[in-house]
């Protein structure tokens, strides 16, 4: 699966986007997020406040709820500030 | 195309025009540009989610289409980096009479800002910052939800 990152939460994790396989059971985008912290320090600073973080899961914006089953993309990143 | 994502800048007469050359069957267009305020900004860089932010600024059209009679919407968003005074954001709307015009210009603009995948950092003399989003963004957008 892969994941992309923008704005400060790609700064706060040094990458764009990389490939990733989660273990059985992470099969929801919190549950994704969960494991993301437990690999390093970066993830674990990245995500200590996930009430400022917004995800899309295959390109469609959906909540920590979504399942990532079978998912190709998943983005995560900070509220938008376009316009 | 309706909708564009573009590093370059763009020439809001032409878009308008484009909207309404060869028709008789538009009374009213209506337009808003967003450009990048200054003062302590020097810079202004935006990030896009590439795919998806095509994706959500035609959802938003759509969606535009669906509650009014419109017989044209443009948009465009500037990626990349921007100076200030520099056109960062455009809306049009072509309907038979203004109201619906203004309204859904209106309305593009407060789904694009809460919608779609932009973000902005900011340089200024004492470092780079994201900018935060504002919660009357999520307000105005929210009205319309209401209708």
């Amino acid at each position: 699966m892969k994941l992309l990152y923008f704005a400060w939460l790609r700064e706060r994790i040094g990458v764009g986007s990389e490939e990733v396989s989660p273990p059985q059971g992470v099969d929801t985008v919190g549950a994704l997020i969960e494991w993301l912290k437990t690999r390093e320090p970066r993830y674990e600073a990245a995500f200590a406040q996930t009430a400022a973080i917004k995800v899309a899961v295959d390109q469609e914006q959906t909540d920590f709820d979504a399942s990532i089953v079978g998912a190709r993309e998943v983005a995560l990143f900070p509220p938008v500030t376009g316009g | 195309m309706a909708v564009r994502v573009q590093e370059e800048d763009f020439d809001p007469t032409t878009e308008l025009e484009a909207l309404s050359v060869g028709r008789d069957d538009i009374g009213a267009l209506v337009s808003f540009t967003g450009l990048v305020r200054g003062g302590d900004v020097s810079e202004m860089v935006l990030e896009h989610y590439p795919g998806m932010t095509e994706k959500a600024l035609e959802e938003i059209e759509e969606e535009a289409r669906k509650r009014w009679s419109l017989q044209g919407v443009t948009i465009i968003h500037r990626v990349g980096p921007l100076a200030p005074g520099a056109r960062i954001v455009f809306v049009a709307t072509a309907s038979r009479h203004r109201a619906v015009a203004f309204e859904a210009a209106e309305f593009l603009m407060d789904f694009l800002k809460t919608r779609a995948p932009f973000w902005k950092k900011e340089s200024t003399a004492d470092g780079a910052r994201w900018v935060d989003a504002r919660e009357t963004d999520d307000t105005a957008a929210a009205r319309w939800a209401l209708e």
